[in-house]
């Protein structure tokens, strides 16, 4: 009677439901959430990346700054969250490829390349993923601002604007409301935003996120990339 | 003549031969454990503690245990977690410094490099699902400048003028986030080696895997120095008032 | 057939104490066109001239980059070079993920080295036939390696190798106690003096044959060609429209 509810159960799984796996015993976990936020923007001719450098684990803070968006030798900056340690490798080896594609080609990779290049990196661990969300911001090929972003197992996506992390729930709505004008009457789609828009948006979803979502904090650093290069600042933000 | 072959009866020992076969095994709980480290930048480098004992889950059973150690010239690791992984460690980390010194080319592993090649083997265990059970400390000084890093069994890895790991983070952080952060460069090392001490008796009165034998060591330009175990003094006169405790 | 009956591989010493195969190796080092490397208190430099086999085709890469801190120059068989270069990025790359810093200049060279001869006592194997001139900065400085087929590794002021070398060595020698305290332009154009020694009767450096690479204090391993040279050559040709004024 037993082994028939089972497989009953088994029968009715809807193909959407995910297994519930049992396991004999318990397995170490390997993963560590260490919070954080990271948001990008893309606009016309540029595009802007943002993440706090706050790590933490649990209720401790781990330290103040450890940034967590990187700047790669192709002139494109990848933001992560989520586990520090993976997301600091996958950096790394990314880093590799694009030197590897360097040397093979003479020139640096296109943001397009180093987009895929990114996806199958993750997808090269999906058993194993690297338990990261990494947003990538570069410019184009036709000199637009190009945002993408994935899961942890690679699936990739271009967009205008994405927030990823900790205070993800908080920024994303913000974001919507602001650059995607969701659900608001007369609106005409999503907007385009010049490079003071924003910089201000960041800057406010980041002390809004700072305010309400205690993982996110301490410093932000804002990469805004556009054809001239890559330019870097770093700012404040609340440190309780 | 045959090697003699030792067989202690309360040992399971399995056959040599049958070392590869069998389930693989991983440490699933560390078991000689050492406690809190305790570290900060201040003035004229890194300074660093953490008392004397290796317990055996509530067992105070080694008592004379140097987790605080030099690798290299000017670099300080300090360890809490498994001792048995920990010594592991320590004699690979020896390895790297001997191929190092065996190149004979005057060049040397700095801090940074030191704190980058223990990460990479923590993130490498890790990813075996067979962690290295510690966390590390890597203080010391790298070119002029002052490096003090974390790095523990899920390889996460960071760098702050503070460090405190296990129960130190939540009782000894506090405090050094008030006294050091922001202030490293005013910090001598008299008011340093004062701010260690508090650290060390709020952990001692309050943690109960430590011991009243520690050691502290510091790294300065001119290297590392680790002293000898020193006690720290307490005052138990509040007990009194405590019901239940004592008589 | 066999110039004796000593050389037919690397392995077999000849009755006199010498090992054939290597010497013809390094012989053809000397096939390949010059390049010449120099160094100063916070630089180092290398010339190279190209050569296009005809005119349908382009100029051979002389000059590679391994790392943001070091480069290398090649004279002999480009396609062992390439072999070499790609085992100096592995290595180079290593020393970056394992231990985050960039791999030593002498320590890549000797690495090169061990493999130059292994093949020289290895029964079945060929020598390189390349020579590098390897540049690089690391935290014991500026450095000029010279790697050959034989394996053997040494460092210099300044040196050359390729065809005609001995002209560049002759001009190095002469001048290579004032290259201590000359700034990157100043050694770039030496570098392009001691080069042109080496060139044909009737030819001459432009724009299209020279290759010029460096790396230093502040300056990542960077390789410069065509248009990019003209400077330095015109900076050349000043200082000698100067010298015979």
């Amino acid at each position: 009677m037993d082994f028939m509810m089972h497989s009953e159960q088994q029968n009715q799984l809807e193909p959407t439901q995910a297994p519930v796996e049992r396991h004999s015993h318990n397995q170490w976990n390997p993963y560590v959430d260490n919070g954080g936020t990271s948001l990008i923007i893309a606009g016309k001719d540029f595009v802007l990346v943002a993440s706090d450098a706050r790590q933490s684990v649990g209720y401790n803070i781990n330290t103040r700054y450890d940034p967590k968006a990187y700047e790669l030798s192709n002139k494109t900056v990848l933001a992560t969250s989520v586990c520090s340690a993976d997301a600091k490798r996958l950096c790394e080896v990314l880093e590799q490829r694009a030197q590897l594609y360097y040397h093979k080609h003479e020139r640096q990779i296109s943001t397009q390349a180093l987009a895929q290049q990114l996806s199958n990196t993750l997808y090269s661990r999906r058993m194993f993923p690297y338990y990261v969300f990494p947003l990538l911001g570069g410019i184009d090929a036709e000199g637009k601002g190009a945002a993408y972003s994935y899961d942890a197992i690679g699936n990739m996506e271009r967009v205008t604007y994405k927030a990823f992390g900790s205070a993800s729930a908080l920024v994303q709505p913000f974001l919507d409301n602001q650059i995607g004008m969701k659900n608001q009457r007369g609106a005409e789609g999503e907007r385009m935003l010049t490079r003071e828009e924003a910089l201000r948006l960041a800057i406010d979803s980041f002390t809004g996120a700072a305010e309400r979502d205690i993982y996110t904090g301490d410093w932000l650093d804002i990469f805004i990339i556009d054809a001239a290069g890559v330019h870097k600042e770093t700012r404040e933000l609340k440190h309780d | 003549m045959d090697p003699i072959t030792l067989r202690l009866p309360h040992t399971v020992q399995r056959p040599q031969e049958l070392t590869s076969y069998g389930p693989t095994t991983r440490t699933t709980q560390p078991i000689v454990t050492g406690t809190s480290v305790v570290a900060f930048k201040y003035k004229d480098g890194i300074i660093m503690a953490a008392d004397c004992l290796g317990s055996y889950g509530s067992l105070a059973r080694f008592r004379n245990e140097k987790r605080l150690t030099q690798v290299g010239e000017k670099t300080l690791l300090g360890v809490s977690g498994d001792i048995s992984d920990y010594q592991y460690l320590q004699h690979k980390l020896e390895d790297m410094i001997t191929h190092e010194y065996d190149m004979d080319d005057g060049q040397s592993l700095g801090t940074k490099s030191v704190y980058k090649y223990l990460s990479n083997i923590m993130y490498g265990r890790r990813n075996k699902f067979d962690p290295l059970w510690n966390a590390y400390v890597v203080g010391g000084i790298d070119n002029g400048e002052k490096v003090l890093g974390f790095v523990d069994m899920y390889a996460t890895t960071y760098s702050s003028d503070t460090i405190a790991t296990g129960f130190g983070s939540h009782l000894a952080q506090p405090i050094l986030r008030r006294r050091v952060e922001g202030r490293t460069e005013q910090i001598t090392e008299e008011e340093a080696l004062e701010i260690l001490d508090e650290c060390m008796r709020v952990l001692f009165y309050r943690d109960c895997r430590t011991f009243n034998k520690l050691r502290r060591a510091k790294v300065t330009a001119q290297g590392v120095e680790i002293s000898e175990p020193y006690s720290l003094e307490t005052n138990w006169d509040f007990a009194e008032d405590i019901v239940g405790y004592g008589a | 057939m066999f110039r004796n009956q000593y050389d037919n591989d690397a392995s077999t010493w000849s009755p006199q104490g010498r090992i054939f195969q290597v010497e013809y190796a390094s012989e053809a080092v000397k096939q390949g066109t010059a390049v010449v490397g120099l160094r100063s208190k916070d630089h180092v430099v290398l010339t190279a001239v190209k050569r296009s086999p005809n005119e349908l085709a382009s100029y051979m890469k002389k000059i590679i980059r391994i790392d943001d801190h070091m480069g290398i120059a090649v004279a002999g068989l480009t396609s062992d070079a390439r072999v070499l270069s790609n085992y100096l990025r592995t290595e180079a790359m290593r020393s970056k993920m394992v231990y985050g810093r960039p791999l030593p200049i002498g320590r890549a060279v000797n690495a090169i080295g061990d493999k130059a001869q292994t093949n020289t006592q290895e029964y079945g194997r060929r020598p390189y036939g390349v020579g590098l001139l390897v540049i690089g900065f690391d935290d014991s400085g500026p450095h000029l390696y010279e790697f050959s087929p034989s394996g053997i590794v040494s460092e210099y002021y300044g040196y050359s190798i390729g065809a005609r070398s001995q002209s560049a060595r002759t001009n190095l020698e002469r001048n290579f106690a004032s290259f201590e305290d000359m700034s990157l332009k100043e050694l770039i154009v030496q570098g392009l003096r001691s080069l042109r020694d080496t060139i044909q009767q009737g030819k001459q450096l432009d724009n299209m044959n020279t290759s010029i690479g460096f790396v230093g204090k502040d300056a990542k391993m960077t390789i410069l060609d065509g248009e990019d040279t003209q400077e330095y050559l015109d900076l050349l040709n000043e200082g000698e429209a100067m010298d015979t004024e």
